[in-house]
């Protein structure tokens, strides 16, 4: 079997492309948007390079734009809690994935390998039959690193070079993306409607309601998907072998 | 504080948080949750997420007039669509533009 398509670092550059090209194109949409958020080129740059995830980041420039000396620490605080959060998927993805690998796998190498778990590259990773090879993986990483950093600084810089009207329609891409993953999720697994349904519900409140309006948007996002996801864990609760 | 630094050092932090989420069952967890209620909630989280993040913002994700709002809902509903029907996350994106685009042009000939 191994003969017929080994895990080689080729193999996983070449898995890599299709991904790559996705997230040229929608960090090219976070640069865009971050730099219409005043934030520095250079600052989202660094931040695609060393965070690698589309919704975390977005989350983040809010409350780094928002930022100011007397609210630092306020922001401190919203940024931890906001990335737990909405980044607790890669949680269980990097414990579905840790079990996958192949026995060559050493400590040094899963620390090096854990930064690049993100939905897609994991989705791709995990839907392999082989064990996985620290090779693979890294190839598999490497191309949507690069796509995802030259996308975001070419929408920071070109994001303030364009015509308004360009750059604001690319700020749509990213939500819609996100409407590209909820969507067929939803339409695979009926469970999962009522809890967006609650979640886009309690974050039109906080966005509509006037004195529910002061919660900062970072928070807000933790108590939409905390809540939300409390009630489909409660009233739906997932059967084994389903987290997939 | 200036404010670049201020960026850096949320940038950073913020890196290190996701990075552990990430490293940390990479590299300690061999064994399987077994608490239902955590591997339900671990389930739901990412969509939950995702749409709070896009309800209501996508709608004033082009700006915040009228004809902004106009353009992004079109953008919604074509996104929706081309969702439902299982286009791929770049097609949708790229869609979406699209739709905001020729409202946008649309608007400017009426």
């Amino acid at each position: 079997m191994a003969k017929i398509s080994t895990l080689t670092f080729k193999k996983g550059v070449s898995d890599g492309i299709p991904i790559a090209l996705g997230y040229l194109s929608v960090s090219f949409a976070f640069g865009v948007t971050a730099t219409s958020k005043m934030i520095n080129p250079l600052i989202s740059l660094l931040i695609s390079m060393t965070n690698l995830t589309s919704a975390g980041q977005l989350a983040g420039v809010e409350v780094i734009a928002s930022a100011t000396a007397t609210t630092f620490l306020s922001a401190l605080f919203q940024i931890i809690l906001t990335q737990l959060v909405i980044n607790a998927r890669y949680f269980l993805m990097s414990l579905t994935l840790s079990q996958k690998l192949e026995d060559k796998f050493t400590v040094a190498d899963r620390l090096l390998c854990a930064f690049g778990i993100t939905d897609e590259i994991f989705g791709v990773a995990v839907s392999k039959t082989q064990p996985i090879s620290k090779k693979y993986m890294l190839g598999l990483i490497l191309l949507p690193f690069i796509g995802w950093s030259v996308g975001t600084i070419s929408g920071a810089l070109l994001g303030s070079i364009l015509p308004t009207f360009i750059s604001d329609a690319l700020s749509i891409a990213l939500y819609a993306m996100f409407i590209a993953i909820v969507i067929p999720a939803g339409m695979n697994d009926k469970k999962i409607i009522p809890v967006v349904l609650i979640s886009v519900a309690l974050s039109c409140a906080f966005f509509f309601i006037p004195f529910l309006k002061v919660v900062p948007v970072g928070i807000t996002y933790i108590i939409c998907a905390l809540v939300a996801s409390v009630v489909g864990a409660i009233f739906f609760p997932i059967k084994d072998n389903e987290e997939e | 504080m200036d404010k670049y630094i201020i960026a850096i050092i949320l940038t950073f932090v913020m890196a290190i948080v996701t990075y552990i989420i990430r490293m940390i069952p990479f590299v300690f967890f061999r064994k399987k949750i077994k608490s239902n209620f955590i591997k339900s909630l671990l389930y739901y989280i990412p969509y939950a997420v995702l749409s709070a993040m896009t309800f209501p913002a996508i709608f004033y994700s082009t700006g915040s007039s009228a004809e902004s709002i106009i353009m992004a809902s079109v953008g919604t509903v074509i996104a929706l669509i081309a969702s439902i029907t299982k286009r791929s996350l770049v097609v949708v994106a790229i869609l979406a533009i699209v739709a905001v685009l020729a409202t946008y042009g649309i608007m400017l000939l009426v």
